[in-house]
């Protein structure tokens, strides 16, 4: 007899993929109204975990008990009928459709004409959207079509869907990942009333703080393998850290020894086209100089960059690399420039799905790897992939592999391989350590001071506080398109920069 | 145990047959044929079916550019027109009777195809502009081209069926060199230039980071416009040359030649794995499913089945070779 409070139990689960084994005999067990983080390094196996759960991938061995009896689901519409739905850590939205039928595709709420025909009853529709859209605190009209709205109220929609099949078990793969502190607590208080409802939410995240505070219980994997349930009461970040890495690690910063040099970057009075986006924005950087961009989302961090990278539009501004005045009209002038951009939007604009890790990793610099102007060099071409791999620490089974495959910290890690591999004097990184665990942070924070200490000039947007504080040389913060203030290390902490971050609201 | 290892092993067979489900199907067509029909074997016969096939492969090479950047060309039989007639009106016999252009003296042939290449990477050209600066779908800006230069062609050649080709211009398409036709030998060449370009140059990668996903392209300093219209311009270049060839191989050429190739070389790459939804597509899929496309033809002609039930049976292996073929680019569960 299993204990009463077992929602769900997944038992001595085994999952491979083509030379990987992503899950070897997990076991996993979630109590009825709590809160259960599942934590892990990248490619630990969490995402694979929760898709066979979610009738997404089929076992290879194991059983899955949910509310005391056995289940077996052959695609997700199984799973959500039996009461379990998932808020996927790579959002799928229709962009083209409003929020009302984003909500309640595959179930549209119908009536009958002339009782004979049934067909989608839209008045229904929309005040239950308006209902639901009104739990998550979005105020927005239920017609707007996706593609108008952010990333973070698109992730509400999603919340707000997974709400709406009041399911006994939603699962949510990194929910906060592109949530703003103040949208961040919306979900919290979301999250608790769920609970106290008798809903248990499966939480996936690689946020340490948010973990603490929210979860009841922790269960670590590692390397596809169960590690341990604790309660997490009795869990401290270090111990979590220890349990997932496998070994102690005791800084999460790596130390600082780059030494900013002469000014590298100037930009002076840069004016999007766009009225509601960024204006009269001017900011130095230095050779060897970590520059932090802080601010809410909405403040058009990435629109800035963006428009410096060419991607946007610009009415006027000026950008000047080593005192020399810059012409970008496209990432390719950047780029030849000497700069480069890990965009924020991974799935949008950073990954080729169906190409290789190899193909994906050289992309952009091609160009070095031409033998008589025209043919590639395809055994360098490898050996930069290989390379990378190995420097980065990238978890896939070969050069060949599907980028899509990879599980998402992983991808991450090839696109910064991207832009390493054009060795760029201004790197600029949008979010870059979204969705990737505390070991792998800890490599990218050391390659950005690697590349400062060689005299690279790096620019980083983070809306993570304790980011900005540990890798930057100066945060530059910037409120409504603004640029309200730039803080040096000494002087910045987490309430100058919410100070500056709300200063023309 | 033994159970256990069973059961691994026939999932093993399944998988290796859906994974290389075109060459299964390829193999079955000629087995069962063979079989009924053992002639189908004949050296002569698999000439013969190569010979047709070679011009069939150049156009759907030309193509497959255009599809892997998510991109289709509808034009492409219509410009294999072009390359006919030109072919046709400026190499006829000089002693021809009925000549198009009777003043004309004797041409050369290489001159001949650098002008009907020349026109017709001109054609694909306007068409890489049209799509990538005037932001016209594809679908739409080659269905336009497809019907212009359908009306110039006939404006050109008034209508009138061309003959009387000249033999160093059919040539082509007869000649052997050792036991081997020229024309086998040019499709092959094809071939291998596509593959080289696809596999081993900037040009073929980026065609297939267009295809993946065009707004990282754009992020990662792809020249997207530029790639694009050197599709175009090089599906262009293809066509004439298969057109050029046409022509030679049937000995003339009216301005209906090509019609509803352009429908056969998309099918066949989509049938050799060339995916619609871009980024994906191998010369050696593309080579296949040509081949599975003229193999069925002959085979159906072949069992004596009437050429209205041809149409049934051609559509239906189409449908049902994708069919199969997609198993292995589902996600494997
Ligand atoms: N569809 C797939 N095909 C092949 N391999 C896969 C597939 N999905 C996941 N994997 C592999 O399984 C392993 C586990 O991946 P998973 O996505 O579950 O990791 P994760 O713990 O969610 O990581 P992250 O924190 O980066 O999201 C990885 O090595 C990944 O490459
Ligand atoms: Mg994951």
């Amino acid at each position: 007899m299993q204990h009463l409070d077992i929602i769900l139990a997944m038992n001595h689960i085994s999952k491979s993929f083509p030379g990987v084994k992503a899950l070897d005999d997990v076991s996993f067990h979630v109590r009825r109204g709590t809160v259960h983080a599942l934590m892990g390094e990248n490619g630990a196996g969490k995402s694979t975990l929760m898709k066979c759960l979610f009738g997404i991938y089929s076992l290879d061995a194991g059983e899955i008990l949910f509310d005391g009896k056995p289940v077996h689901f052959h695609n997700p519409k199984d799973a959500l009928n039996a009461g379990i739905s998932m808020i996927h850590q790579e959002l799928q939205p229709i962009p083209y459709r409003s929020i009302s039928e984003n909500l309640w595709v595959g179930r549209y709420p119908s009536k009958k004409i002339l009782g004979l025909f049934s067909i989608v009853d839209h008045k229904l529709m929309r005040t239950k959207s308006l209902e639901l859209l009104k739990k998550v605190h979005l105020k927005v009209n239920p017609n707007t079509a996706l593609k108008e709205l952010s990333v973070s109220q698109i992730q509400s929609i999603e919340i707000a869907k997974a709400i709406s099949y009041e399911s006994k078990v939603i699962i949510m793969d990194e929910p906060t990942s592109s949530l703003t502190l103040q949208e961040v607590e919306q979900l919290f208080e979301i999250i608790n009333n769920l609970r106290n409802l008798g809903v248990s939410i499966i939480y996936i995240s690689h946020k340490m703080e948010e973990i603490l505070r929210i979860s009841d219980e922790v269960t670590i994997m590692r390397d596809g393998k169960y590690i341990g349930t604790w309660q997490s009461k009795e869990l401290t970040m270090d111990k979590i850290i220890k349990n997932m890495v496998g070994r102690e690690l005791t800084n999460l910063y790596p130390p600082k020894t780059n030494v900013p040099g002469d000014v590298s970057l100037q930009v002076k009075d840069f004016t999007s086209t766009n009225h509601r986006s960024f204006r009269n924005v001017s900011f130095d950087v230095r050779k060897g100089e970590i520059l932090g961009i802080g601010g809410l989302v909405g403040a058009q961090r990435t629109e800035l960059v963006e428009g410096i990278f060419g991607l946007r539009a610009v009415e006027k501004g000026e950008i000047s690399l080593h005192g020399r005045k810059l012409n970008i009209k496209s990432p390719r002038d950047a780029i030849a420039k000497g700069i480069a951009l890990v965009t924020e939007d991974r799935r949008g604009n950073g990954i080729f799905g169906v190409l290789s890790v190899r193909d994906n990793v050289a992309v952009a610099s091609l160009s070095d790897f031409v033998d008589y102007h025209f043919k590639l060099n395809n055994r360098k071409l490898n050996k930069l992939a290989e390379d990378n791999i190995k420097k980065l620490r990238i978890k896939t089974p070969n050069t060949k592999t599907r980028i899509s495959s990879l599980s998402g910290g992983n991808q991450q890690k090839v696109i910064i391989s991207r832009w390493l591999a054009v060795e760029p004097d201004v790197f600029i990184l949008d979010e870059p350590t979204r969705g990737i665990d505390v070991g792998a942070k800890y490599e990218i924070y050391s390659i950005m001071i690697d590349l400062a200490k060689q005299g690279k000039t790096i620019i980083m947007i983070s809306s993570e506080m304790p980011e900005l504080l540990g890798v930057s040389d100066r945060i530059m913060v910037m409120c409504e398109g603004r640029l309200s203030g730039i803080l040096d290390k000494e002087e910045a902490n987490q309430e100058k920069i919410m100070e500056l971050a709300t200063k023309y609201m | 145990m033994n159970k256990v290892l069973n059961l691994f092993k026939k999932s093993d067979i399944k998988t290796t047959l859906i994974d290389n489900a075109m060459y299964v199907i390829l193999l079955t067509i000629l087995v069962v044929v063979s079989i009924l029909r053992p002639v189908f074997l004949s050296p002569n016969n698999l000439t013969n079916i190569m010979m047709n096939a070679s011009i069939r492969i150049i156009i759907a090479l030309g193509v497959s550019g255009a599809l892997i950047t998510r991109g289709t060309d509808l034009s492409a039989g219509r410009i294999v027109g072009v390359g006919a007639v030109i072919g046709g009106t400026l190499l006829q016999r000089p002693d021809y009777a009925a000549k198009f252009f009777p003043e004309l003296g004797d041409m050369p042939v290489v001159g001949i195809l650098l002008l009907a290449l020349t026109v017709t990477a001109l054609l694909g050209l306007i068409n890489g502009l049209v799509i990538s600066f005037l932001h016209v779908p594809p679908f739409i800006a080659t269905l336009g081209m497809q019907s212009i230069v359908y009306g110039l062609s006939l404006i050109y050649t008034k209508s009138q069926p061309i003959g009387g080709l000249k033999t160093d211009y059919t040539y082509l398409a007869s000649g052997r060199i050792g036991p081997v036709p020229i024309l086998i030998i040019i499709a092959l060449v094809m071939m291998a230039i596509m593959w080289f370009l696809l596999n081993q140059t900037k040009f073929g990668k980026y065609i297939y980071a267009i295809g993946g996903n065009e707004a990282a392209a754009e992020v990662a300093g792809v020249n997207v416009v530029w790639t694009k219209i050197r599709v175009y311009v090089l599906a262009g270049l293809f066509y004439g040359l298969a057109g050029f060839l046409l022509a030679a191989k049937s000995g003339g050429a009216t301005a209906n030649y090509g019609i509803g190739y352009e429908l056969e070389a998309i099918a066949a790459c989509t049938i050799g794995g060339v995916s619609t939804a871009g980024g994906v597509g191998t010369v050696q899929g593309i080579v296949s499913g040509v081949l599975i496309f003229e193999m069925l033809k002959t085979s159906l002609q072949f069992l004596g089945v009437t050429p209205d039930l041809q149409y049934v049976a051609i559509g239906t292996v189409i449908v049902m070779a994708v069919a199969i073929d997609i198993r292995k680019y589902l996600t494997k569960k």
